[in-house]
């Protein structure tokens, strides 16, 4: 199988790589200069206050960490599915999956009001904390990775390729449940439901496996690399049924806030008096993001343009859901006296309002940027994919 | 054994022993309470056997009052930069309405002081803890400014320093970065002083608020829980705050 | 990936940054620029430890004493950061920090970022009660 592929490091002339990290370099270093902006002056730059604590940079970072979770799957999916037709691409689905969470881990890591103590947050761990143990989870899931990578990578080590496919998986498992229960187990209106873990784990697989898709078209166009139909046709399904359960987990949330009484005022701000948030829920999150995708994935013969276009779609899709769920969630306000009206000097009982300042965004688009380059510096300095990905390459069981 | 000496014992002895047991079980709670009682001593640490905690009786609330917010702005070096949205508040007065009734409440928020605080759950460093005598702090010397703990407070207690400060109060450092909230005066507590909010309740005569050792069945605050109905903010959180209030 | 061109003169760059990073201290040292730092102590008393031990153990003092303060409510004046800054604060500047604060100039001269004053009050607390 993968012995009649021939991996590869992608080609081309430099001048043209080296034009591609001096685009990537500007977003970088104006990420970088925002971070210093923010770290020297404080937080008052920001448009964050004491109502809404977690801007941009967290809408970014979290979009980031849940998309590289679900970049995995389709290594999954080979090696310990038995899904042998991604086998070739499986190695390039766990780079993207590394490259993903490093970019959201360094925004999550230096948006904080003291990141020169950095080295306590990773080292000063309080035991009983889900943030502290997610620190592990990162950890325990690059590692296992990293592991799982090089074991594709290196020929002698093809034979443990499972056991080490089955520990990521584990990794995988835990990090995007605890990245759902992060929000779940919270008891803000907006979440408070235990929901979010599957919902989560059904927006990774969608997010990750589109940012897959895109990645693997841009490779492939980058220096002619054909890639078979009946690939992308078993990508185009894993992202359909991906973005169905994403549409299922999101109506059944928003369902069963209404429903319940207690959550209805919340469930009413999200689905129609929310004014931005109901704007990008509906229109950015299950529209964009859910049913056109869906619609278009669900055909059954989908030219190479429209599948592109359904993974752009589904990515804006879930940038808005993040916003709403990281920023809507915060500025419902939280509720200390239900049934009563609230009015305070520290803004309770109102709708808190928000908006990004161009460090928060410059800073979060970096760490996007970062993603993208050590994807683009992998694929140049290693041989993760094979030159051909169509059957005239060999036998594919 | 003998069955006389048997029989001295199991009459004799056991009035005796029983006798014992009872007078030291009588006296041991007198102990317990005298050992509560007493200041600690400066080089003690607390103990578990406090808990300190406020009452507040909204009923003596009025709607405009917020002598507590400013005593306790004074107290902690609260400035007022003039963005209420980002300057820090410890306490603030909520102003409640009751939809369904109309009746009208002012009643001051701070931190509760949990028993099973969300925000120490949450904090990934542990900064954020729970002093043994049931007070929550933040450790500024190892918070690093995530705002999780603000995310997790169902009480909207926590603040988080947005700039720089330069002249803190030598007895409640604060920095830029970092997460704050309500102490309940602990340099205050530690020195046998009461909070500066419910000094200047009590000061103007308002005696809405009270402080006091709520495991000390002889302190005011434990008796007055004991006899007269009080709440704590969203209970239904099982949270057990130590903050509780009257007439709400 | 051409690596002849651009490897080798990737590495020479590296060789000659090395070998300034390696030769830069020498004149700085020599010319003796760095102030020494300015011991004002113009408050009368002692110290609570003697001078070779205060400077030798001043940070594990502080931090053990901090957890003791933070954690075990536990106020002895003795160790307390307060209490050094009552006494050390400058009475010109009434800090201990500036360029000839007790605490700056020695930290400025040993290179150490001190991180106390962040948060603590680098001015003591005047007599009359009033916040400075």
């Amino acid at each position: 199988m993968a012995e009649s592929l021939i991996y590869r490091e992608l080609g081309g002339p430099s001048r043209r790589f080296w034009g591609l990290l001096a685009l990537l370099a500007v977003p970088l270093a104006l990420g970088a200069v925002a971070y210093f902006y923010i770290e020297h002056y404080g937080h008052i730059v920001t448009g964050m206050d004491n109502q809404i604590v977690w801007g941009m940079p967290h809408v970014f970072a979290v979009f980031l960490v849940v998309a590289a979770t679900g970049a995995l799957n389709v290594a999954m999916a080979a090696s310990v599915f038995g899904k042998s037709v991604y086998r070739p691409v499986a190695p390039l689905s766990a780079l993207i999956s590394l490259a993903l969470l490093v970019g959201g881990l360094a925004l999550l890591m230096l948006d904080l009001g003291r990141s020169d103590r950095m080295i306590v947050a990773i080292t000063q761990l309080n035991s009983e904390s889900m943030f502290a143990l997610r620190v592990i989870f990162y950890d325990g899931f690059m590692a296992s990775v990293g592991v799982y990578l090089w074991f594709l990578l290196e020929r002698r080590m093809n034979r443990y390729v499972k056991p080490a496919a089955i520990m990521a998986f584990f990794w995988q498992l835990l990090l995007i449940t605890s990245t759902g229960l992060e929000f779940g187990f919270n008891f803000r209106e907006v979440y408070d439901s235990v929901l979010y873990a599957p919902m989560f784990i059904a927006f990774s697989s969608a997010y990750g496996t589109a940012v897959f898709v895109l990645i693997l078209f841009a490779v492939c166009g980058w220096e002619d690399r054909p890639v078979s139909d009946e690939l992308l046709r078993r990508l185009k399904n894993l992202l359909g049924i991906s973005v169905g359960a994403s549409l299922f987990f999101a109506v059944l949330f928003l369902a069963s806030k209404y429903e319940l009484a207690r959550s209805r005022d919340v469930a009413r701000f999200l689905l129609f008096d929310g004014g931005v948030y109901t704007a990008l829920l509906w229109l950015g999150q299950l529209v964009l993001g859910g049913v056109v995708p869906l619609a278009l994935l669900l055909r059954s013969r989908l030219s190479r343009a429209a599948l592109a276009a359904a993974c752009a779609l589904v990515l804006l899709g879930g940038l808005a859901q993040m916003y709403v769920t990281l920023i809507g969630g915060q500025a419902y306000p939280q509720i200390l006296f239900p049934g009563m009206v609230e009015s305070s000097s520290f803004f309770d009982g109102e709708i808190h309002p928000y908006t990004p300042s161009w460090p928060e965004v410059l800073f979060g688009l970096a760490g996007l940027a970062l993603a993208a380059a050590v994807i683009a510096v992998a694929l140049r300095a290693l041989a993760l994919l094979p030159e051909r990905l169509d059957p005239a390459a060999g036998p594919q069981a | 054994m003998s069955a006389d000496a048997n029989e001295a014992l199991s009459r004799r002895g056991f009035l005796a022993i029983s006798a014992a047991t009872l007078g030291g079980v009588m006296l041991a709670p007198g102990i317990r309470l005298i050992e509560i009682a007493a200041a600690r001593a400066p080089e003690q640490a607390v103990s578990r056997q406090v808990r300190w905690g406020l009452l507040i009786d909204t009923n003596k609330c009025a709607p405009g009052c917020d002598d507590c917010v400013k005593a306790c702005a004074t107290e902690n070096g609260l400035k007022d930069t003039g963005h209420p949205r980002t300057d820090a508040q410890w306490i603030r007065k909520v102003e409640l309405k009751d939809m369904r009734s109309g009746r009208t409440h002012s009643v001051p928020v701070m931190c509760q002081h949990c028993e099973h605080p969300p925000c120490v759950d949450v904090c990934p460093t542990g900064a954020s803890f729970k002093r043994a005598d049931g007070i929550v702090l933040v450790d500024r010397h190892i918070c690093i400014g995530c705002r999780y703990c603000m995310m997790a407070c169902p009480y909207k207690a926590r603040s988080i320093v947005f700039a720089e400060i330069t002249d803190q109060n030598p007895d409640v450092p604060r920095g830029n970065g970092c997460a704050e909230g309500c102490t309940l005066c602990v340099h205050r507590i530690d020195h046998d002083r009461q909070p500066a909010c419910v000094e200047a309740c009590t000061r103007a005569g308002h005696n809405a608020m009270l402080f006091g050792d709520l495991n000390d069945p002889q302190s005011e605050i434990a008796q007055r829980v004991a006899k007269y109905a009080s709440t704590q903010i969203r209970a239904d959180l099982r949270l057990n705050p130590g903050v509780r209030y009257q007439g709400l | 990936m051409n690596s002849n061109g651009i490897g080798a003169l990737a590495g020479r760059i590296a060789r000659a940054i090395c070998l300034a990073a390696l030769l830069l201290p020498v004149p700085v040292s020599a010319a003796g620029r760095v102030p020494k730092p300015v011991i004002d102590i113009d408050k009368p008393g002692k110290c609570v430890e003697d001078t070779a031990t205060m400077r030798r153990e001043h940070p594990d003092m502080l931090r053990h004493q901090r957890d003791l303060t933070m954690h075990d409510g536990i106020r002895t004046r003795k160790h307390s950061l307060k209490e050094c800054v009552q006494c050390h604060a400058s009475t010109k500047t009434g800090s201990v920090l500036g360029d000839k604060g007790f605490c700056q100039s020695c930290h400025d001269y040993a290179s150490v970022r001190i991180d106390c004053f962040s948060c603590h009050a680098a001015k003591p607390k005047l007599a009359s009660g009033a916040k400075p």
